[in-house]
């Protein structure tokens, strides 16, 4: 909502300066957005004296000019018939944008340069008369600027307004707030017309079949009217809250909305058929076209402003085309109407169609104002337009909105706001918004608020309005009393909160990815066709195509991640992101939204430094983390397998392990699959992994305990066995686990080769056993026959050799 | 009494001259120890006639107290000859790396704003980012069809499933499952279909929601106050001033004084000295009428806020998609 500062002068005499006005609008909760010289758009427009004026060797009708724009004289060439030597007229420097749109440039006029312009008013967008350049008072002073040395002078205010006050979609309602802080009164248009007469139902009729959706509809007729420009001071006053003038009706229409807020509309009476109006919703099929040339397809639920015979406008929203004004308009129909919130905002919703009244109406505007608001516009038409108003005018009004009476208990508003206040401090801040306020006994208060604050309709909403007038900033700070009660933390925060310091400790970066990603992910995934991930959310109204479905894998953010971290130089990346995931469950469902970590690692183990060489990281490095990461966090039946009856899509086969907790299956962790590398435009190999969150945090335990560390030292024997090269060493691991020996205290596997002298097809596995008792110190007689039955059923059970 | 102590002193003096690394230690032994012979001498001095009794006593501790310094000094030296030059390593070099993660700035600061609350007793709570127009508009008194709807430009997966717009509807999800006394903080990532340098089409709130008995708006003050006096410092005021969400009433906008100017006017604060830093209110009654609760005898406050916003603000950084693009140039600076 646009304000021009001396347009809101005319009722209210602002007597502060412009920021402090804002400031207290603003703190009015009015919020200001932006605060603008309305005549910046002049700056690049100075006085000149012109110097000399010639005939352009080129063109009859052109000259050039010599100008003194006081810093310096300019070439200028000019059309215009009034251009005089010694006159001072107004000159536009390239740079210059014009009210409509067009911007200066330095350029050349048939063969002669042009290095500024001589300008009309019209141009200028500050005055009527287009025929000829400004020419100015002889003693302005030449090279100053043209708004200083006119005195032209206004500010714009715009104000950001919250939906719920319409009221203030007007300067008579800013006005109103105005004369409240500063404490000043308001003066309200005068309309000098009485309704005694009749005369109009001679002429014309309305009906309303739909009072629900139109519960008020009122009507004057204005004839003889001539239709023109406006004034200049009307087009002037439009155009400072950024309206575009055409011509005097219409712009009384405007002129009176922006006044008061009520949307008018003037119909051409001539082309009303039968020359009445009909209220009612459209018919099945009906189409409409509306004034912006648009024909638009009807619904039942649409209202309609209808003559005798076809719709004539969209009710609330946008006139038609088949009773525009135009020039040959002599007659005016002149609409006021209270028309249905809701009913306009779909109408306007469906049709996308929003307009400065419909924007009105659908906040609701005052169904008290109708015909002062109607009888203000005939009245200019009648000074402006030569318009001859007809006697009486139309008002129906078959559904009366009523006052609404609240009841506001003045402790309890007290006690809900933190105040102290009497019931006449609150009754004395009601009544200086115009609200009708009666003592209610000794305790509260009876208000009925006045119609045009269609927000108020509960107590709170009083309470608001005492806070808002008493001030907000003067409500004492107190704390509330909190009493020791306190709910366990989730387990889920909990725990994620682990994750998050266990994968930083690991040295991994924290990452945070839209959740809305490019429909193709799926198939750069390279997923399968049955695949559960590709069973996306779609949102109807994407930015981009880039955001147009949820994710289903965290994978993808990771890899565009490493891609814009690749393309910038960063070779070595290793990131996580925990973040929900979504699976759709039909359309009209919430989906499931699936919690998951995952992690990317790429590059060299290391970042440059003397103490390594440069080595690229594998699959080992990601594992490990995965691994500690589970241990960390005491899930005590993790296993890594590299099962493959899942589908593995985006990372590679044989390089791949499934995780395990018991028999769930949580997670993956692999070499990504180098055919997935292309479609994210990657180049060099990366390692990923991701665990289901959701499926993770219950294998968690709750609580530890503690055991007695060991009292008596351990005995560690190694053992070096050839196998075959495609048994899985976690196949031994499991089997030495399982094997029921109790002094076995751990089994560290720390080499694997292959290659000579170890024959092909086999490969040689290492590991070192501790032994310990808790009871006693172990001899070393004691564990070699431990030791030797060990090796013993390890060569049975894989059909191993010892090494030669 | 065989030797006098100037003899003892002076044959332990040469013997001292020629002692090395193997004998000075036994040296010392032989002459300060329990048994050598400077204690025995000083423990026989009660044998001496009487009127030379004092003289050799205090002769003897002379001697007594320089042999211990000279010997102390003599170890000593020998133990540094002993020990050479040392063969040192270059501690200048870099130590190996033992580089650390970091947390994403969002998650830092959401930890930062859960942590204030927790201290004032809040609990932490959850809800789906993929949400019913029910709970996401109806529940928090935002009907269909009005025009505080515009408020927030949302993205729909259907007519009736939505991208939450805020973290407001945790309000009605966690009243409806629990009654008053509630006191949650509910952080979480929304949608809006919107995006330029201060709009991201997906960004963090954190909500708080606090009803009881008697809760008032002067209180609502007193917490958002001391949480801002904990993010930030607590010389920054705040100014509370009307303004309209569907689910509260009265409702504020809460602007604390610009931590980059300090008030004077710069360019984060659009030279109006002051920052929009939350929403905030008294909870609606058409809100606790959606979820059961007795609006004569409970009354609430909620508030919201922005984690980019605050992250902004205390880090100085100046566009919100510097957040999502996870440049680890970025990341690694907090």
């Amino acid at each position: 909502m646009k304000v021009s500062l001396s347009w809101l002068n005319e009722y209210v005499s602002v007597d502060m300066d412009v920021s402090a006005l804002a400031d207290a609008l603003t703190m009015a909760g009015l919020e200001v957005d932006t605060v603008t010289d309305r005549y910046e758009y002049l700056r690049n427009v100075l006085t000149g004296r012109v110097l000399s004026v010639s005939s352009h060797p080129n063109a009859d009708k052109l000259k050039i000019c010599k100008v003194d724009i006081g810093e310096n004289v300019i070439s200028v060439v000019c059309g215009a018939p009034n251009v005089r030597k010694d006159s001072i007229g107004a000159v536009a420097l390239p740079g210059m944008v014009f009210p409509d749109g067009r911007v200066l440039e330095k350029g050349v006029i048939r063969g002669e340069e042009s290095e500024g312009m001589l300008c009309s008013e019209t141009e200028l967008g500050i005055g009527p008369d287009a025929s000829e350049i400004m020419v100015l008072n002889s003693n302005i002073s030449v090279g100053i600027h043209l708004a200083e040395a006119l005195n032209l002078s206004d500010t714009v205010i715009e104000i950001d307004l919250t939906p719920n006050r319409p009221d203030c979609l007007s300067i008579i309602g800013i006005a109103r707030e105005v004369a409240v802080f500063q404490g000043t009164t308001i003066t309200y248009p005068d309309i000098p017309i009485s309704d005694s007469d009749r005369t109009i139902l001679d002429y014309t009729s309305v009906t309303i079949d739909d009072p629900e959706r139109c519960p008020r509809y009122a009507a004057k007729l204005v004839f003889d009217i001539t239709v023109a420009p406006s004034p200049f001071w009307l087009q002037d006053r439009l155009m400072s809250v950024g309206l575009r003038p055409v011509n005097n009706i219409v712009d009384i229409t405007n002129f009176v909305m922006m006044e008061t807020g009520q949307p008018l509309h003037a119909f051409d009476f001539d082309r009303l058929s039968e020359n009445r109006i009909v209220v009612r919703c459209a018919d099945k099929g009906e189409t409409f076209t509306t004034l912006d040339q648009k024909e638009r397809a009807l619904t039942t639920n649409m209202l309609m402003i209808c003559d005798g015979k076809k719709p004539v406008a969209l009710a609330g929203i946008m006139g038609g085309m088949n009773s525009e004004i135009d020039d040959s308009t002599t007659r005016v129909f002149l609409e006021s109407a209270y028309f249905d919130p809701v009913c306009i905002r779909k109408t306007s919703k469906k049709l996308s169609l929003n307009t400065d009244a419909s924007h009105r109406f659908e906040r609701g505007v005052d169904p008290a104002g109708t015909v002062a608001a109607m009888n203000r516009a005939a009245q200019l038409m009648a000074e402006m337009a030569g318009g001859r108003l007809i006697g009486g005018s139309i008002d129906n009004h078959p559904a009366p909105i009523c006052a609404k009476k609240i009841i506001l208990d003045v402790k309890q508003t007290n006690n809900r706001l933190g105040t102290d206040l009497n019931r006449y401090e609150m009754s004395k801040y009601l009544k200086s918004i115009e609200f009708t306020v009666e003592d209610q006994g000794d305790t509260s208060l009876s208000v009925v608020p006045p119609f045009f604050r269609v927000d108020v309709s509960r107590p709170e909403d009083l309470m608001e309005e005492v806070a808002r007038l008493s001030g907000y900033n003067n409500i004492p700070t107190t704390f509330p009393h909190i009493p020791a009660e306190v709910r366990l933390p989730v387990k889920l925060l909990r725990e994620r909160g682990r994750i998050r310091n266990l994968m930083t400790g690991f040295g991994y970066t924290e990452v945070v990815n839209y959740s809305f990603i490019h429909p193709s992910f799926c198939d750069n995934l390279q997923l399968n066709e049955d695949d559960s991930r590709r069973n996306v959310v779609e949102i109807l109204n994407p930015l981009t195509e880039d955001q147009a479905v949820l994710r289903t894998s965290l994978i993808p953010g990771l890899l565009k991640t490493m891609h814009h971290n690749t393309s910038h130089q960063i070779k070595n990346i290793r990131i996580f992101e925990i973040g929900k995931t979504f699976f759709s469950s039909g359309k009209d469902n919430q989906p499931d939204e699936v919690e998951f970590l995952s992690g990317l690692l790429t590059g060299s183990r290391f970042d440059l430094s003397w103490h390594f060489s440069e080595t690229e990281c594998d699959f080992y490095d990601i594992k490990g983390v995965v691994e500690e990461l589970l241990n960390s966090l005491r899930v005590d039946n993790i296993k890594f397998t590299s099962r493959s009856d899942v589908s593995l899509d985006y990372t590679l086969p044989g390089h791949t392990a499934q995780i395990f907790a018991g028999e769930e299956r949580i997670g993956q962790v692999g070499r990504l699959h180098p055919r997935v590398l292309k479609p994210f435009d990657l180049k060099q190999t990366a390692y990923i992994f991701e665990i289901n969150l959701d499926s993770l945090i219950p294998h968690i335990p709750d609580t530890k305990f503690s055991k007695s560390v060991p009292r008596f030292p351990f005995i560690s024997r190694d053992i070096t066995i050839i196998i075959d090269k495609d048994t899985e060493s976690r196949n031994i691991l499991e089997y030495l686990d399982n094997i029921g020996e109790q002094l076995v205290e751990g089994i560290h596997l720390f080499d694997v080769y292959e290659g000579k002298p170890v024959s092909a097809g086999k490969k040689s596995i290492s590991f070192r056993i501790i032994y310990r008792s808790p009871d006693q110190t172990l001899e070393d007689e004691q564990v070699n026959s431990i030791h030797h039955a060990i090796t013993g059923r390890l060569i049975d059970e894989f059909h191993a050799t010892l090494p030669a | 009494m065989d030797k006098t102590i100037d003899q003892i002193y002076e044959e332990a003096l040469n013997e001292l001259a020629a002692a090395d690394i193997e004998t000075v230690t036994d040296l010392s032994v032989r002459y300060l120890g329990r048994k050598g012979i400077i204690t025995q001498f000083l423990r026989n001095i009660s044998k001496l006639p009487k009127e030379i009794r004092p003289e050799a006593g205090k002769r003897a501790n002379q001697v007594k107290s320089d042999l211990e310094k000279k010997f102390r000094e003599a170890v000593e030296q020998v133990e540094s000859k002993t020990s050479g030059p040392v063969d040192g390593i270059d501690v200048s070099l870099p130590g190996r790396p033992a580089r650390p993660g970091i947390l994403h700035p969002i998650t830092q600061i959401t930890l930062e704003i859960c942590d204030i609350f927790s201290r004032l007793g809040f609990d932490i709570a959850e809800g789906p980012e993929v949400e019913t127009d029910y709970y996401n508009f109806e529940a928090l008194n935002i009907p269909k069809n009005h025009p505080a709807r515009d408020m927030q430009d949302t993205f729909y997966i259907s007519d009736n499933i939505v991208l939450r717009t805020h973290t407001s509807p945790t309000q009605p999800r966690v009243m409806q499952k629990q009654s008053p006394p509630v006191r949650i903080i509910a952080p979480g990532k929304v949608y809006r279909c919107d995006s330029d340098i201060t709009h991201t089409p997906m960004f963090n709130q954190v909500e708080g929601l606090l009803v009881d008995e008697n809760v008032s708006f002067g209180d609502l003050k007193g917490v958002l106050t001391i949480f801002i006096h904990q993010m930030f410092d607590a010389e920054t005021s705040l100014r509370f001033r009307p303004s309209f969400f569907p689910f509260t009433e009265p409702s504020a906008e809460v602007d604390m004084k610009c931590v980059i100017c300090r008030g004077e006017g710069c360019r984060v604060c659009s030279h109006t000295g002051w920052l929009e830093i939350l929403g905030a209110g008294m909870v609606h009654p058409a809100v606790f009428e959606n979820v059961g609760y007795d609006i004569k005898k409970y009354s609430g406050f909620a508030f919201g806020m922005g984690v980019e916003r605050i992250a902004m603000l205390k880090y100085k950084i100046d566009d919100t998609r510097k957040f999502f693009e996870n440049d680890i140039r970025f990341l690694r600076q907090f």
